[in-house]
């Protein structure tokens, strides 16, 4: 290295990781396996297994999955449609911006929102109800983990669209022709190109979204206020002090969402070798 | 195998016309260039021969039966893209498989035949590869092979040689044509590149502006160009401007001997074209013969055996003329060096304007 | 042909019901005053809070530290790293992707475990640009590495200095400019995506504007659903700024 100001400022970046990135994570790690009187100890991790956390870890689970398959499949059909030869051209524009802005407009507002359109006393709720619809008599509950993946399917979806675009125009339309030319159906196109090529990009979209839904807090928080028990509403009762419980077991908490993530990360990374072996250099 | 005839066929994008009543008849098994500079519509035609853009007027038939209604899939013909048309999930084999697989065909089947074409493009080595792990030459290959598993009645090529470089291109180009004979399948290829439609054409058919120049022979093309479009984008050489005049053509001061002015009206505008290889150079001291140039060398390119060189005129800056020289008789003729440029009367073309 | 046809429509048509009905019906409630009374009420009650205003002002401050933060210790350390030491690209890219893996809450709790002190750092609002920094991280890193990959950092540097420039002349003059609109829209994001945070804000007890309008929620709802909409109005001219001045970097799709 040449430069003491290269130096000086790769140094300071990889220290503020360190600092400040690292070192909390490792310490969740330590915290969750010494006791109060600092023996080695794996009883928070046993912990875990009690039905209250097992179940927030499972329906934060379900959620991320149900809410990034959905946000997967609408998704993509939306950024295939809009990307067909005779999509008015202001189409693409309009959801581009649409999208940027809905896939942010997660946490807090976005729950309000709900609840001000299917809450109990919702202006939906109360408009389906004059026309004779009971949604909430029906077994429907915008506070229940099928109301929830409604409501991350509103920032899910959008994200989707935004990181499927490019993965989509990548997509060379002479394969679509070379297909059609020798006789292939637009099924079998689909099957047999088109899908294959994009099952990488599939699969990574997928992650994200999932990892998006997991991690959500605000939104959830806003929402359930302790009806349904969530891995991230679960930590944040433990850290602010809304439960007893001690804060061993919020570490062991997020040394658990830590672990889910990296193994779902393993996983897509495994798998997207798999779909993607066609184009990896031998 | 089969004809194909194109009549009348037009195309017209928001009012702007791109393809103006183009008729083209092709034989059994004839292979035909397009060629033209780009945006001249040539790729429209092709691709509304392949069926994926419908005309707005005109109808292609092949061997007799109109398909110009019939979707792509129905239609039998092979395709080679400019390039990256092959599928990159799939390895070279499945790729030829491709159009035999959706057919319904017996893997066996798809198979034998695939390996035979592969084997034809000589490729056999390859076919457990995928696209990303072939060359670009090789990609085309196996582009070829797929357009062919299909048994097509015809084969379109879209620019197929135009993304790969110059050696593999020569190279391809023969091998094309080799297979074309072999098979014997009707094909029509799209290129801009003049040396290569003269090279493996059995006609070439020169277009511009939406329209068809000329459908010719690659030799009539050369010898006796349609108009001075055809003149300039084949091969090289001078055109003039000018007025007929008996057997001479007047360009701007001078009077020029072309016998084929005589079968012009005197005094109608007309085009004088002449070749490089037509044209001699002497070294100028003094005397200037009637109906010869005088001028000055400005550039020489060194081309192997010949070597081409550019004349200006004398009295005309705007005139240039082209002479190719034995490259060892080029040493008299440097760059500033004053010569005299002279033909035989029956060497240049004269062309309506 | 790859036409749009009667399924594309109706997918479209069912996307914009989806997404533009919670809107509408947001949009109407922040208007109700109680039995059919409609009004401006609640947006007059907010404008008059002087607690909105507050929070919303120190969310501005706080995005506008993390991304001055995220552009002072991230572009140089980038720049430097391709330059100098490719051989610590792994290591950029794990740091990127850890705040990924590591979901904010989970960081929040490492935090709160890990500093319990000093005062001047913990006690201060601004100790939430430390996890803002990372959540705009792995945005703002992609975006500049694509930056980078298309400008050939080494080639350029080398034509520079054959050009007599200095190291720094040529950072100034070549590299920044060109990471421009990679810059911009990583800045852009990262405001909105502070701007709206929740999850550190909320644990770690500071008064950010998220954190007001949950406040809010709990006791008046109309007033959140005027804030609400006011704060989609605000991240939609956020990210037309991000697709207007970052835009015309993809050629405009075309018919043939």
């Amino acid at each position: 290295m040449r430069s003491p100001l290269a130096v000086f400022f790769i140094v300071l970046f990889l220290a503020v990781n360190v600092l400040f990135m690292l070192a909390p994570t490792a310490m969740l790690a330590i915290q969750a396996v010494f006791d109060d009187d600092g023996a080695f100890t794996l009883e928070y991790f046993q912990a875990l297994a009690q039905y209250q956390y097992a179940s927030s870890f499972e329906n934060s689970l379900i959620l991320s999955l149900l809410s990034a398959t959905v946000g997967v499949i609408a998704g993509g059909l939306i950024a295939f449609a809009v990307l067909k030869d005779d999509a008015p051209r202001w189409l693409r524009s309009v959801v581009t911006s649409f999208s940027a802005v809905a896939a942010n407009f997660a946490g807090v507002p976005l729950a309000f929102s709900f609840i001000a359109t299917l809450g109990t006393l919702g202006l939906l709720t109360k408009l389906l109800k004059t026309w004779g619809i009971d949604i909430y008599a029906a077994g429907f509950s915008l506070y229940s983990i099928g109301g929830l993946t409604l409501v991350y399917s509103y920032f899910q979806i959008p994200l989707m669209v935004i990181i499927f675009f490019p993965a989509l125009e990548a997509l060379r339309p002479s394969w679509r022709e070379a297909a059609e030319n020798l006789g292939a159906s637009t099924w079998q196109y689909w099957r047999l190109v088109g899908l294959p090529v994009l099952a990488p990009s599939l699969l990574a979209a997928w992650i994200l979204l999932f990892g998006s839904a997991f991690s959500a807090y605000g939104t959830a928080y806003a929402l359930t206020s302790g009806n349904i028990a969530l891995v991230t509403t679960e930590i944040s009762a433990v850290l602010s002090g809304n439960v007893v419980s001690e804060p061993q077991i919020g570490a062991a908490l997020s040394v658990g969402m830590i672990v889910v993530m990296v193994l779902v990360l393993l996983a897509s990374n495994l798998l997207s070798a798999r779909a993607a072996r066609w184009s990896v250099k031998s | 195998m089969a004809t194909v005839d194109i009549k009348g066929v037009r195309k017209s994008y928001s009012g702007r016309e791109v393809l103006s009543a183009i008729d083209l008849a092709m034989g059994d098994g004839e292979l035909i260039c397009l060629l033209g500079p780009s945006g001249c519509g040539k790729t429209t035609l092709l691709r509304i021969v392949a069926g994926f853009i419908q005309p707005d007027a005109g109808q292609v038939l092949v061997a007799g039966d109109d398909v110009t209604k019939l979707p792509t899939a129905r239609r039998r013909m092979g395709m080679v893209f400019q390039s990256y048309s092959l599928f990159p999930n799939m390895t070279a084999l499945d790729n030829v498989c491709f159009g035999p697989r959706v057919a319904g065909q017996k893997r066996d089947v798809q198979l034998a035949r695939a390996r035979q074409l592969l084997d034809m493009v000589g490729l056999s080595s390859h076919e457990a590869k995928f696209p990303h792990q072939l060359s670009g030459g090789q990609q085309q290959r196996v582009a070829l092979a797929r357009a062919l598993a299909v048994q097509p009645q015809v084969l379109l090529l879209d620019e197929p040689l135009s993304a790969l470089d110059a050696k593999v291109r020569v190279q391809l180009r023969e091998e094309i044509r080799r297979i074309q004979r072999e098979t014997g399948v009707t094909t029509m290829l799209v290129t801009h590149d003049q040396e290569e439609a003269l090279s493996i054409s059995d006609r070439v058919a020169v277009m511009n502006g939406g329209r068809l120049l000329q459908v010719a022979t690659p030799a009539a093309i050369y010898r006796e160009p349609a108009d001075g479009f055809v003149a300039r984008f084949i091969g090289s050489g001078a055109v003039f401007a000018g007025q007929a005049q008996g057997d001479h053509v007047r360009v701007a001061d001078f009077t020029l001997p072309a016998h084929a002015a005589a079968a012009h009206p005197r005094g109608e505008p007309v085009e004088m074209f002449i070749r490089p290889e037509k044209v001699q150079l002497t070294p100028r001291n003094g005397h200037i013969p009637t109906g010869a140039l005088a001028g000055e060398v400005r550039e020489t390119i060194f081309l192997g055996s010949l070597t081409r060189v550019r004349i200006a005129v004398h009295g005309a800056t705007d005139l240039h003329l082209w002479a190719d020289l034995a490259s060892e008789h080029a040493e008299d003729f440097k760059p500033g060096a004053p010569v005299v440029a002279q033909w035989d009367a029956s060497a240049p073309r004269v062309m309506k304007a | 042909m790859n036409r749009l046809g009667l399924g594309g429509w109706a997918i479209l048509v069912l996307a914009a019901i989806f997404f533009i009905t919670p809107l509408v019906m947001t949009a109407t409630f922040s208007f109700w005053e109680g039995g059919d009374r409609y009004g401006f009420d609640s947006y007059r009650i907010l404008l008059h809070s002087p607690k909105l205003f507050e929070s919303a002002w120190l969310s501005i401050q706080l995005s506008l530290a993390s991304v001055l933060a995220l552009l002072v210790l991230l572009v140089p350390a980038m720049i430097f790293m391709n330059l100098y030491a490719p051989r610590l690209r792994p290591v950029f890219e794990f740091m990127a992707t850890l705040p990924f893996v590591v979901p904010a809450i989970a960081l929040v709790a490492g935090l709160s475990a890990l500093f319990t002190g000093p005062e001047w750092l913990i006690g201060t609002p601004f100790y939430l640009v430390v996890p803002y920094f990372f959540l705009g991280l792995p945005y703002a890193y992609r975006a500049i590495d694509v930056g980078l990959k298309s400008i050939d950092l080494d080639t350029l540097t080398e034509a520079g200095q054959s050009l007599g420039a200095s190291l720094g002349q040529i950072i100034r003059l070549v590299v920044l400019p060109s990471l421009r609109s990679a810059m911009l829209g990583s800045a852009l994001l990262t405001l909105a995506v502070v701007f709206g945070e929740f999850t550190f804000a909320n644990v770690l007890l500071f008064h950010t504007y998220a954190v007001y309008i949950n406040e809010i929620g709990q006791h008046d709802p109309t007033e959140a659903a005027a804030l609400s909409v006011a704060s989609f109005l605000l991240t939609w001219a956020a990210m037309l700024g991000v697709l207007v001045l970052g835009g015309g970097r993809r050629p405009a799709v075309g018919g043939r």
